[in-house]
């Protein structure tokens, strides 16, 4: 498929440099992290609740400014460059599918008839077409996560940030989104930085998952997850999967150990 | 809803009308104390113009001071979520000219429009009463736009015009229509009280008609006035329901959950 880690000695996609956030009431959310993504990977970070994975996604996308450390491109994002996927569908309940789908073209100022375009097109796409003129409190949960992915592809970004996309949905309907997530990315080779509390779900779509330790958030592992694309329902029963899974089980059970760490609970 | 249920209020209205006439008939009630709703009906078609005119009146002031509530709530709305500073400046103010009961503040506000502009008094006093639900509702409304939906707009660097345009006061709708409906009450109040404190003749509203019926002890024409101000204050809020409705029916959980 041509993706997954390109070792190169190119400067990386994407590089967190020693990032560390200190919040004003003296809350250490982030503690000197340091990774590099490659053009076109798929990266889970993986952890538990609180361990600041929601935070580095919120620093990449600018939201937050990192209060030590730096974080580098090898080309700076233009406007529309991130798109991101936030644990509730997060649409405007007042606006149609389609018109949600079209904000970020909307706020780009990106003429309406091409705008329209993009939208039908990536609504067939994620399988919302019949649904364009619906409004978001017409639909289910799964179709309402999947507005949301087609509004976060829809100005063609080289980099998706997933904050525990699916985590509100039942067992069936994410796993048909996992499936199609990892289509839209062989398709249109972009990035993805996937935040979840899935072990399971991580090594299922990911080519390499960080594994964070709580309090203060830091990396605590980072795992190459080579098993092959395109992945699908076989895989789950695949033996190399299990093993997979356990090496990134057994590595978060470690972090939750790890020194730094004030109690043994998960729970934030 | 049963056709029962639907009906119900107006039977009981019926019902205590009939009681209401024939028990003033069989006590003899004089009329000046109650008269019957037949009499309330006949004072009603007996000068049918200028109750009507009084009516058409208060409506009119009414309606001036509700659409300047509402655009005067909405734009002092915006600029107190835009400047802190001056929301926490003006803000006392505006609740103390909230929390001051209107009744006392007519006498004051006839003096300096002078009792010959009791119609000018009218619309600042409804202003004032019909303002502040406006104000309240649409910052409360403009401040509860979805956090997740703020990050969205800030990651695709949507520009402040943008932001209020396109996510702040799509976000206060539904709180600007409740104020609105409480407010479209309020200017109605505004409107009467003004014209109770002027006590002159200078007024041609309903309110003035009704005091002018007292003085002269025609209670059937109070009844009259008084069947017409509720009447227009129903309508008021008949209206202000319906464009909420309208508003809201396809995608708020208050309207939708109805259909």
């Amino acid at each position: 498929m041509g993706q997954g880690p390109a070792p190169s000695l190119e400067p990386p996609f994407l590089e967190l440099r020693g990032v560390s956030k200190r919040y004003p009431n003296g809350t250490v959310a982030l503690s000197d992290i340091s990774m590099a993504v490659g053009e076109g990977e798929f990266l889970a970070i993986v952890g538990a609740s609180g361990c600041g994975k929601s935070t580095i996604l919120r620093h990449v996308a600018g939201l937050v400014a990192p209060s030590a450390g730096d974080i580098r491109w090898s080309r700076p994002p233009a406007a529309g460059g991130i798109g991101m996927v936030f644990q509730e569908p997060t649409l405007m309940p007042w606006a149609r599918i389609q018109d949600n789908v079209r904000l970020p073209l909307d706020l780009a100022k990106v003429p309406r008839v091409e705008a329209d375009a993009r939208v039908a097109a990536l609504l067939a796409q994620v399988g919302l077409a019949d649904f364009a003129q619906a409004y978001p409190r017409e639909l289910s949960g799964g179709m309402k996560m999947r507005a949301s992915i087609a509004r976060a592809l829809v100005t063609r970004p080289r980099l998706l940030l997933m904050d525990e996309p699916f985590a509100a949905l039942d067992e069936i309907t994410r796993q048909k989104l996992n499936d199609d997530l990892l289509a839209l990315w062989g398709e249109q080779c972009f990035t993805v930085l996937f935040v979840t509390h899935s072990v399971y779900e991580g090594v299922y779509l990911a080519n390499r998952a960080i594994v964070m330790a709580p309090r203060p958030g830091r990396i605590h592992a980072d795992i190459p997850l080579d098993l092959p694309y395109p992945r699908d329902e076989a895989l789950r029963t695949d033996a190399r999967y299990a093993a997979a899974c356990r090496q990134v089980s057994l590595a978060l059970a470690d972090a939750m150990r790890s020194p730094g760490h004030s109690s043994g609970e998960t729970a934030a | 809803m049963s056709a029962l249920r639907r009906l119900a209020p107006m039977i009981l209205g019926v019902i205590v009308l009939a009681a209401w006439e024939g028990g003033v008939r069989l006590l003899a009630i004089p009329a000046f104390v109650l008269p019957p709703p037949s009499a309330v009906m006949a004072a009603l078609l007996a000068d049918p113009d200028t109750l009507g005119l009084s009516l058409w009146f208060t409506l009119a002031v009414t309606l001036q001071a509700f659409a300047l509530a509402v655009a005067g709530g909405v734009a002092l709305a915006i600029l107190f979520t835009r400047s802190p500073l001056l929301a926490s400046a003006l803000y006392p103010y505006a609740v103390i000219l909230q929390v001051t009961p209107v009744m006392a503040i007519a006498p004051l506000l006839l003096v300096w429009v002078g009792y010959e502009r009791v119609d000018l008094a009218q619309l600042i006093l409804a202003w004032i009463v019909a303002f502040f639900p406006i104000l309240g509702n649409t910052t409360l409304g403009l401040r509860s736009a979805d956090a997740g939906l703020r990050d969205l707009f800030r990651l695709y660097g949507a520009s402040k015009w943008q932001v209020l345009w396109r996510l702040e006061l799509p976000s206060a709708l539904p709180y600007l229509l409740a104020g609105m409906k409480i407010s479209g009450g309020l200017a109605l109040i505004g409107a009467v009280v003004a014209e109770f404190v002027a006590g002159s003749g200078t007024g041609s509203g309903l309110a003035w008609r009704i005091v002018d019926a007292s003085n002269r002890l025609n209670t059937p024409r109070m009844f009259a006035a008084l069947a017409l101000l509720s009447l227009l204050g129903i309508a008021i809020f008949a209206v202000l329901s319906l464009v909420q409705r309208l508003a809201l029916r396809r995608w708020h959980d208050s309207e939708a959950a109805n259909r």
